[in-house]
């Protein structure tokens, strides 16, 4: 998959409590807990992001509690990618099963600046950022594979369905 | 070329004989137990719903515990367990641990021989690693991961690299396995051991006995780890032979495994530790802290509420008294701990030394109850997290440390070394 879009920054150990205060946890549909995204460091940032627009993070990104709320706030709220210069392991899987496509690279994310437009390519681990060129680890294809049907939910339906088919 | 010990228990779930487990690869496997509490499974049945529902594939491999909220404290608390209660007798879970009947999950699964030497365990919460200490590989799952392993009985899982602790030496009188974590977690830092495995051999392995060995692998999440384990011994298999329900794989290490990185630990050089707020990785001898008032000292949670905990804690408030503007509650891990530590006397000891004794919960470890903490307080607890809000206000502070520092530090209503008590 390729997505094109304008950059976003956050540093280094951005935790799932920046990203979605605890004070939220109650709320379940992604675009209602995308309104409070960084609420307390950076109220702006939900007005900004246009939908399809690329989040760079440094490392660590998504430490913490284990809160599926972060991923499903974020992918809520219209990013299309986040490219880190390293997850939390628990963010990782939870966005994966979200559907939320995320790419592990220490120096794209390192370069990327705010404003910037990077089109990424999942299958192949290119990272372009306006004119410079990053290469990462592609995304596995079992993991494209679930991304591509927009989470586990649906790659689970249709494994279930598989199934039956060949019983 | 040799195999480490998350490589060899991926390799005995595999769902396809011909998938090659080396690090970075990913892999569909089967767990043996799936492991849900009344915070992330109500979420995790209503993505069960979401996937179309009905007969969860494999009801006996799922273990369900109300731990967080239990007790309820509140409405919304009371829903969340009658989630759990409502799933449990629709599904016909047999593993459901009410109020009362139970603990706190990481605790009470391999106590009850649920969780046994050499599975394979997916959980809900972040801390299911403590399984590590039976010489099994638990790691924590998103929820859609575990609604996925509840309809279709399998998973994936990326092949982690791994990291090797050896530990030798005698330990020194006060010294625990929750200060070898900890040590560690100073050397490597939060984010030291990302995605890894954390294995930790060697023959100062026999100096920890298994509920030390839980304080150990409890706290490998903290520096970033997917799993980790103690390799298993005599200590590993005679506790398996207690316990286990199931038939048990002890598996160890092969001799040439490729590990990412190697480290030493010498337990004769070790110190009593403590982590200062608000990270655990912020840890300094017990010295370095010594003389910081304590308003409350919280003794429990998952991998701190055993037997040997409540020993350590009795053996320290012997013929004492908790100090005079501090408050210390003690909190048994499951209820079999519970009925143990009475018939020992112990639970006694610590009402007369003024202390507060309750029913198991996590309540105050994640600052939902039972002793929350309020702005400008200072605690001393043998939890696992001391970041910022934590444990009740933001304005609170909390200092992670062993049994006996926790205890000490009751006593004397500061932080105190429990050599010179
Ligand atoms: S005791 Fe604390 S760390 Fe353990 S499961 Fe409960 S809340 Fe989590």
């Amino acid at each position: 998959m390729i997505f094109e879009g304008n950059i976003h920054v956050v540093g280094d150990h951005c935790d799932t409590d920046v990203m979605i205060p605890g004070r939220y946890l109650s709320l379940v549909e992604p675009c209602e807990i995308a309104k409070h995204i960084f609420e307390e460091v950076d109220p702006g940032f939900v007005k900004r992001v246009q939908p399809g627009d690329i989040l760079v993070a440094g490392k660590n990104f998504g430490s913490g509690s284990g809160r599926e709320h972060a991923p499903f706030g974020l992918k809520g709220l219209g990013l299309s990618c986040i490219v880190a210069a390293s997850f939390s392991r628990t963010f990782y899987r939870m966005a994966i099963d979200l559907g939320l496509p995320i790419l592990t690279c220490e120096a794209a994310a390192r370069a990327a600046k705010v404003g910037q437009r990077a089109r990424i390519d999942t299958a192949s681990g290119e990272i372009r950022i306006d004119r410079q060129v990053f290469r990462t680890q592609p995304m596995p294809p079992f993991i494209q594979e679930i991304i591509e049907q927009g989470g586990l939910t649906a790659w689970v339906k249709a494994e279930v369905a598989r199934r039956r088919a060949s019983a | 070329m040799g195999k480490t010990i998350a490589e060899k228990i991926l390799q005995s779930h595999l769902l396809d004989d011909g998938a090659v487990v080396e690090p970075g690869n990913i892999v569909r496997a089967w767990v043996d137990v799936a492991l849900l509490n009344d915070v992330n499974g109500p979420i995790a049945f209503r993505h069960f719903a979401n996937m179309g529902g009905g007969p969860v594939a494999r009801p006996d491999k799922v273990v369900l515990v109300c731990d967080h909220f239990a007790p309820a404290p509140n409405a919304p608390g009371a829903r969340l367990i009658g989630d759990m209660r409502r799933f449990a007798q629709e599904k016909g879970i047999e593993h459901f641990f009410d109020v009362g009947k139970g603990g706190i999950e990481h605790t009470l699964a391999p106590e009850q021989g649920l969780i046994v030497a050499g599975d394979l365990v997916a959980g809900g919460d972040s801390h299911t690693g403590t399984a590590g200490a039976f010489g099994a590989f638990g790691t924590g799952m998103s929820w859609a991961g575990m609604a996925a392993i509840m309809m279709l009985d399998e998973t994936w899982f990326k092949v982690p690299e791994s990291m090797r602790f050896e530990l030798r030496g005698k330990k020194a009188p006060f010294v625990t396995g929750k200060d070898v974590i900890l040590r560690v977690l100073g050397e490597i830092g939060v984010d030291g051991a990302l995605y890894r495995s954390m294995e930790f051999g060697g023959p100062g392995v026999a100096e920890l006995n298994i509920d030390e060995r839980m304080a150990i692998c409890n706290m490998m999440v903290e520096a970033g780890a997917k799993t980790g384990m103690v390799e298993p011994d005599a200590e590993t298999e005679a506790y398996a032979k207690a316990h286990a329900k199931r038939a048990y794989t002890l598996v160890r290490a092969d001799a040439d495994a490729q590990y990412a990185s190697r480290h030493d630990i010498d337990l004769a050089a070790m110190r009593p530790m403590v982590a200062k707020p608000y990270s655990p990785e912020n840890v300094v001898a017990v010295d370095a802290a010594k003389g910081v008032h304590v308003d409350q000292v919280y003794m429990g949670n998952c991998a701190n509420g055993t037997l040997t905990d409540l020993r350590q804690i009795a053996s320290v408030l012997a013929g004492r008294k908790v100090a005079r503007g501090t408050r210390a509650i003690i909190v048994p891990a499951t209820q079999q701990v519970y009925v143990q530590a009475m018939k020992e006397g112990l639970i006694e000891q610590f009402i007369a030394a003024g202390a507060a004794v309750t029913t198991p919960t996590c309540g105050a470890c994640f600052g939902g109850h039972n002793g929350a903490l309020d702005d400008g307080e200072v605690a001393v607890a043998t939890v696992n997290r001391n970041f910022k809000g934590r444990a009740g206000h933001a304005g609170a502070q909390v200092y992670l440390a062993n049994s006996y520092v926790a205890a000490a530090a009751a006593v004397a209503g500061e932080i105190v070394d429990p050599a010179v008590l």
